[in-house]
């Protein structure tokens, strides 16, 4: 990567960082409906809205980091704002065409299912749930995401790297699995550019002879066994470099919706493979934040192409919905404080549940690029 | 010894009739002219009085296994089990699990059917299924349906059983003269599961130790000696009605029997150091021809009056083949159909290998726990076996064309 890009990948990020403050000095548009996101509550000040652009303006006055959702049914995000800190606001536009109900949804602490109501969307046309209009609905709606989980993707990645060059050890390794988190949910759009994904997430086990050992687990060996080393600085510029060039990659890139309903595979892939065995983050054991967020890649691709599953085979959209819930259920209750359990901690059959589970829903999720292509 | 056709034994393991219709659709000629067929490859029919792979002329290879369900609906547990008898009836038969389920499909769908058998005939395939203990727990309202026969297996003398190897709601013994054939049906029933059952284990087993027809010869297990010489045969429908079939208990088990599964580990090593004699005294039978000690051919009778030159018994009491007797158990007998296996090496230097058991009665506590107790408590064999894993199935009668497996239970 060249230092321009790199320069002009660190612009877009301050202006990330700062969106909040930036949004406040903009004139808010009329009828922008304000939500109070509190860490027990979720108070949205008007539950419907015409079809077309709805805003939200979120404001965090509970005391954990929050993200602010609107949901289709069947868990389609038709919009989402990520990483809202506390005392921050944040403005979301989400286009929406199709009248409809709807769901809002508050994450304080970013975790489950969040604290929900209904919405409601009056007029717009009729919901599509047929033919092209239909698909392309499906990949707008997972590109949307894409841009969202790499925008945060970059600003917490930027604030990781920034702990380790400052030799904050501790902050760093709580940084970790933060960043993961959104470099995973977005796994099957990074790797499709070959050259980046060994760079940034590289497994040390499986490098090829002569092969640097650079990156995300690179530094996970540094933060949590050997301790920082004279390159670590370097090794993290880098992996920065890495990721905004991967980010700027991601948001340009139009996706299929084969390509999506094989990327939801490929995300249930790396559990089965990585996660479960507890290889991903060998030295750190913060596996289930990956697992987690494999698992809400997975599920935001399927959740696009859901209306046109439920369109043609409504038993398979039916089975999808139980079998994540089953590996949510699973993995929130894992959960300890704002994370999750360190992946040595789980006994034989925690893991053996986890690894049933994933087999469960990996069956049906093979089933939809079928479904999705079929006539 | 009575001589029958292989007509004859086929039409033992299902209604031939009911065959012909499925097996002519399939270009197999089960049941109608098996004479003129290679006996091995040709298919046995799924459809009958009586599941098949239990009479059935003990196929040379087997891969067992037990599942849990992880589903909590009846409903769903019937759906699997009408999802696994279409898919065995097809593979039994030699066809894919599913109609064009390799390569016949869409590209961008995974293949229904996983494709290893693709070129292999039916091999004589069978799948047997049975329901554990713990089906019948409160989970799908079947507790009253449990058998009496159906009791929880005590703890013999010398048990070292893994949980991770006993146990389980639902096993499919799968057994075919082909072990890729039998790999792929087990293979293929588990994917099909997904969602609602996980394995809890398996089993593979490279070579028959029983010979369940009197067309057959008896095979040897890892000890080298010939093995289930006494078992009953196919052609004996007397001793098959007097000791597998079910007539008794729940109605739904009319027709039945019901299975034990022990995973034998030999220390095959030690024994290999055991002198002849001393191996021959043990199990009560000549090494080479299989006869009982004193006697010349392998299906003379067991005469435990003969004495040696020394003037002692040849044939001791506690020697295998005694203890193991009906004359010994009350008349007690089991239908034998087991397997040699090994699971590679014990990480000590030693191969994990053995004798997978598994035999079929009409009611364990009169036949196999009694035999077992008097085995594991006196039967110097023992020095050389560990039982490591178990399993006690109720297995259901035969399905009919356009029924399922288990339908009696839960129909």
């Amino acid at each position: 990567m060249t230092l321009p890009t790199f320069r002009a990948a660190l612009t877009g990020l301050a202006c990330v960082v700062t969106l909040a403050a930036c949004g406040g000095e903009e004139d808010k548009p009329t009828g922008a409906i304000a939500v109070e996101a509190k860490d027990d509550a979720c108070a949205v000040t008007r539950t419907e809205a015409d079809a077309g652009t709805i805003t939200f303006e979120v404001n965090n006055k509970g005391s954990q980091v929050t993200e602010f959702y609107l949901y289709a049914e069947g868990g389609r995000v038709m919009g989402e704002a990520e990483n809202i800190e506390p005392g921050k606001s944040r403005r979301l536009n989400v286009e929406v065409s199709a009248g409809g109900k709807y769901q809002t949804a508050c994450k304080p602490g970013m975790k489950g299912d969040g604290i929900r109501a209904d919405f409601t969307v009056k007029g717009g046309a009729a919901k599509q749930a047929d033919g092209d209009a239909a698909l392309a609905e499906a990949t707008k709606g997972y590109h949307r995401y894409v841009v969202s989980q790499s925008d945060t993707l970059l600003v917490k990645t930027k604030e990781f790297v920034d702990a380790v060059k400052a030799a904050k050890v501790d902050e760093a390794k709580a940084l970790f699995p933060v960043a993961r988190t959104y470099w995973e949910r977005i796994e099957p759009v990074a790797e499709s550019f070959g050259d980046l994904d060994p760079r940034i997430d590289a497994r040390e086990a499986d490098l090829e002879p002569g092969a640097e050992f650079t990156g995300f687990h690179r530094l996970e060996k540094d933060l949590w066994v050997s301790g920082p080393q004279a390159d670590s600085a370097a090794i993290a510029d880098r992996l920065m470099a890495d990721v905004t060039e991967v980010v700027d990659r991601s948001k340009k890139i139009e996706l299929t919706p084969l390509q999506l309903a094989n990327g939801a595979k490929e995300l249930l892939d790396e559990v089965a493979t990585g996660k479960i065995t507890g290889e991903e983050d060998i030295f750190s054991h913060t596996d289930l934040w990956d697992f987690r967020a494999n698992v809400d890649g997975s599920q935001a691709a399927v959740a696009a192409l859901r209306p046109i599953v439920e369109k043609k085979d409504p038993a398979l959209a039916k089975t999808l919905d139980e079998r994540f819930k089953a590996v949510d259920t699973l993995l929130e209750a894992q959960r300890d404080g704002s994370g999750f359990k360190s992946y040595d901690k789980l006994t034989e059959s925690e893991i053996k549940a986890f690894a049933e589970a994933v087999d469960a829903l990996g069956e049906p999720i093979s089933k939809v690029a079928d479904v999705v292509a079929a006539k | 010894m009575t001589q029958v056709s292989r007509r004859r034994v086929f039409g033992l393991a299902g209604a031939g009739a009911a065959v012909a219709g499925l097996g002519a659709a399939a270009g197999v000629l089960a049941g109608r002219d098996p004479e003129v067929r290679p006996v091995g490859m040709v298919s046995v029919p799924f459809h009958g009085e009586h599941q098949a792979g239990i009479v059935t002329p003990a196929q040379d290879r087997m891969h067992f296994v037990s599942f849990d369900l992880t589903t909590r609906k009846r409903e769903e547990v019937v759906e699997l089990l009408k999802a696994w008898t279409a898919a065995a009836e097809r593979m039994t038969q030699g066809l894919e699990a599913t109609e064009d389920g390799a390569v016949g499909g869409a590209p961008q769908a995974p293949p229904a059917d996983t494709g290893e058998a693709l070129d292999l005939s039916a091999s004589a395939l069978t799948l047997t299924i049975g329901f554990g203990p713990s089906l019948f727990d409160d989970r799908f309202g079947l507790a009253d349906q449990r058998p009496a026969a159906l009791v929880d297996l005590p703890r013999f003398p010398g048990d070292d059983l893994l949980p991770a190897r006993t146990g389980g709601d639902i096993c499919v013994q799968a057994c075919a003269n082909d072990p890729q054939v039998a790999v792929h049906a087990i293979r293929n029933l588990a994917r099909i599961g997904f969602g609602k059952v996980a394995v809890r284990w398996s089993q593979l087993g490279f070579g028959r130790t029983s010979s369940t027809s009197t067309t057959q010869t008896t095979p040897r297990n890892l000890f080298g000696f010939k093995d289930g010489t006494r078992n009953i045969k196919a052609e004996e429908p007397d001793q098959l009605a007097q000791h597998v079939w079910v007539t008794d208990g729940p109605q739904w088990m009319k027709g039945g029997t019901y299975l034990v599964a022990r995973r034998i580990r030999m220390h095959i090593e030690i024994w290999d150091r055991t002198p002849l004699a001393e191996q021959e005294t043990i199990v009560g039978r000549a090494k080479g021809t299989g006869a009982p000690l004193g006697q010349l051919d392998e299906f003379d009778p067991v005469d435990p009056h003969v004495k040696g030159s020394d003037g002692e018994p040849l044939i001791l009491p506690e020697s295998h083949v005694r203890l193991a007797s009906a004359e010994n158990l009350n008349g007690a007998k089991i239908l034998r159909r087991g397997y040699n296996f090994t699971d590679g090496s014990d990480g000590f230097g030693h191969l994990d290998a053995g004798l997978f058991f598994i035999c079929f009665n009409r009611d364990s506590r009169t036949q196999f726990i009694p035999m077992q107790t008097a085995l594991s408590t006196q039967d110097q064999m023992m020095e050389y076996l560990e039982h490591t894993g178990s399993g006690h199935f109720a297995v259901p009668p035969g399905v009919r064309p356009g029924g399922y497996w288990g339908e009696s239970l839960f129909g």
